[in-house]
């Protein structure tokens, strides 16, 4: 074993990109259960949003298209849910259950005549002389444009919420749909917009994995990332700054485990790769216990029906 | 303008009638689905409903198709509509399902080659207390620390799909298999075998315990107190606490029941049709009984009828991927839609559609 390969500034600017995929899907959810709805189905967006960017990036050859396409597959994709939850009023749990199953089916579907091809390359931003700067340089400069992109989704869905009337709005609705339909806002409206949000960011987080992070299409290859960004959502007490913080350090431990899995350590692979997922419960008892933090953060209306008459 | 009204009370016509009519849609949906893949539609609907029961050259492989695949559906679904029923969500299932297999096959292997007739009932008990304790982790987190169940039992899906690598490739191992993952094959060692009772029916133990637990459940369900409690926990769960229901023993009992019934069904599939513990035992029968305990609407009869129709989508879904080339994920797309048309109808259960303006009260 020799753990001295393992190089802490290339282990931190990897974390960032393992962080990504979840970063972009978590804040997207937090949008939508901020607006009161809780959407599981944030597994079947991811996976449908990576197929969706990978075939559209192969067929064009070009990544932003990909990106684009990923983001507009699984906003419709949420728009199934959008309308069984908020027209047809059906219970959330399930049908964000049905929207992860339909979705890793579709994608498979999908997916077919795309196992084992590469995709066309997602270059990095070229900062010049910045990137030699040491230390900081290749932490922080060494990214292509996603990275940076959801670093500033995470600082405008923060300020959004916090100082402008639109956040205002969307938190009224999560917190009490009845006093906000009363005060004349669309709940049904604004919901279904804000789970179309959280759509896109999975779907983007989505191909971020299939085109940058492994770069490949495998069936059901999120392997639970949606779900580690639902939990991050509890992580992060629906805070968008702790989003940030809960994704790098699950990023950090993922490209950990996998460099202590290259460097041979003597705990069995099977192991390691149950790390992430154990760390996450841990995490999450952790944060539900203390009972004041957990009780005052959460949308009052989250997973509640919402009818106009009653 | 068309408006929803919702109604005082369920209606129980449109209870029964929904699960019906969101198979119709989801044949119809999936016939344009299929269409869209250039198959013949009806010809897909077809050989995926009608050919396994009754054509002439595959009903006889494919009926008895039907129990083993129907069986482990069933009996996870019942587990599982109990919580459910209760607002208490083991969405974890295929984890509790692969380690009722794990327990249950590593008692006995641990037997090999012994042969007595205790070892079958011993593995039985293994299985389902295997399913149990790993229940039992996201059921005490939430009554301990009011951790979410659904993220936990759900995570620890991916843990358990781990912990069967390990196993297939270490600890339970055929040593004769040639450095081959997978264990010994339960098929061929006969006091740990769970064998075909009835030559050509498909019936094997899981079978009969799946039938055993509908109707336990029913009973249950109608005649006991505690069916009282989870069903008026679900329905009101004020009212639940008004009279006096133990919501932490209500949590126990039901993520206990699902996973101990999830894990025999990961027993009994071990032991009997798959035969050996291997990297990729678990077929999501875990996922899939979700939507039969949907499609059953929680009810006991229900839950078999919509398992052995699931069932059929399986034996079904093989016969079209091998006939027409329709690609097995298809199928899974298809059995996803039909939980969508589900719960989407189901708003005429509980609302009535009036047509016209809005009247003033």
């Amino acid at each position: 074993m020799d753990l001295s390969a393992i190089n802490p500034l290339v282990l931190i600017a990897s974390l960032m990109v393992a962080a990504t995929p979840i970063l972009l899907a978590a804040i997207g959810e937090l949008v939508v259960e901020k607006a009161g709805v809780l959407n599981l189905g944030v597994e079947g967006m991811m996976i449908t949003g990576a197929i969706c960017g990978f075939a559209i990036a192969v067929e064009t050859g070009s990544p932003a298209l990909g990106f684009i396409a990923s983001m507009i597959g699984a906003a419709l994709l949420s728009l199934i849910f959008g309308f069984l939850t908020q027209v047809l009023m059906s219970n959330q749990v399930a049908t964000g259950l049905a929207l992860t199953l339909f979705g890793l089916g579709l994608s498979a579907l999908l997916g077919q005549g795309y196992v084992g091809i590469k995709p066309p390359a997602t270059h990095d931003i070229n900062f010049g002389f910045l990137t030699e700067i040491p230390v900081i340089g290749p932490i922080l400069f060494t990214h292509d444009i996603i990275v940076y992109a959801s670093l500033a989704l995470i600082a405008a869905t923060w300020a959004v919420l916090k100082f402008t009337r639109v956040g205002l709005i969307l938190r009224a609705v999560g917190e009490n749909h009845d006093a906000a339909h009363a005060l004349g806002y669309k709940v049904v409206r604004i919901r279904i917009l804000a789970i179309m949000f959280g759509g896109a960011c999975a779907g983007l987080g989505g191909a971020y994995l299939s085109l940058v992070r492994v770069p490949q299409w495998t069936e059901g290859m999120t392997a639970g990332a949606g779900w580690i960004a639902l939990a991050l959502v509890v992580f992060a007490s629906w805070k968008p700054l702790r989003v940030l913080v809960g994704a790098y350090l699950f990023g950090g431990i993922t490209v950990l485990q996998l460099n202590l899995q290259a460097a041979g350590v003597a705990i069995p692979v099977e192991y390691l790769s149950m790390s992430p997922y154990l760390i996450t419960i841990l995490v999450l008892v952790i944060m539900s216990s203390d009972r004041s933090r957990a009780a005052l953060n959460a949308p009052a209306s989250l997973g509640r029906v919402f009818h106009a008459s009653s | 303008m068309l408006r929803l009204e919702k109604r005082p009370t369920p209606s129980k016509t449109w209870s029964y009638a929904t699960p019906v009519l969101a198979v119709v849609l989801t044949m119809i949906a999936g016939g344009i689905l299929f269409a869209m893949l250039g198959k013949d539609p009806f010809l897909a609907i077809k050989t995926i409903f009608w050919d396994p029961l009754f054509n002439e050259q595959f009903a006889s492989y494919s009926r008895p198709q039907l129990l083993v695949k129907s069986g482990p559906l069933i009996l996870i679904a019942i587990g599982l509509s109990l919580g459910f029923r209760a607002g208490i969500w083991n969405i974890g299932a295929e984890g509790q399902y692969i380690i009722g297999a794990i327990c249950g096959a590593a008692v006995g292997l641990a037997f090999y080659p012994m042969d007595a007739w205790f070892i079958f009932p011993l593995m039985v008990i293994a299985g389902a207390l295997g399913g149990l304790l790993w229940a039992m982790i996201p059921a005490l987190l939430k009554t301990h620390f009011r951790t979410n169940e659904i993220l936990v039992s759900l995570l620890l899906v991916y843990v358990a799909e781990q912990l069967l690598a390990s196993m297939a490739l270490g600890a339970l191992r055929n040593p004769e298999g040639g450095g081959f993952p997978g264990s010994r094959n339960l098929k061929q060692y006969e006091a740990a075998s769970n064998p075909e009772l009835i030559a050509n029916s498909g019936m094997h133990w899981g079978i009969v315990a799946a039938f055993i637990a509908v109707i336990a459940t029913y009973i249950l369900l109608n005649r006991h107190i505690l069916g009282f409690q989870i069903r008026l926990t679900g329905e009101s769960p004020r009212a639940a606490r008004f009279a006096g229901v133990n919501p932490t023993a209500l949590i126990l009992i039901c993520m206990g029941t699902s996973g101990a019934l999830a894990g025999l069904a990961g027993l009994f599939e071990v032991s009997g049709p798959a035969g050996q513990i291997s990297i990729d035992f678990n077929q999501g029968y875990g996922f899939t009984a979700i939507i039969v305990a949907f499609l059953g609407r929680l009810n006991p009869i229900g839950i078999l009828l919509a398992g052995l129709l699931m069932g059929l989508t399986y034996i079904g879904g093989d016969l079209a991927q091998f006939m027409l080339g329709l690609p097995a994920s298809a199928i899974q797309a298809f059995q996803g839609m039909l939980l969508f048309f589900l719960l989407g109808v189901d708003v005429l259960t509980n609302f009535r559609i009036r047509f016209g303006k809005v009247e003033a009260a």
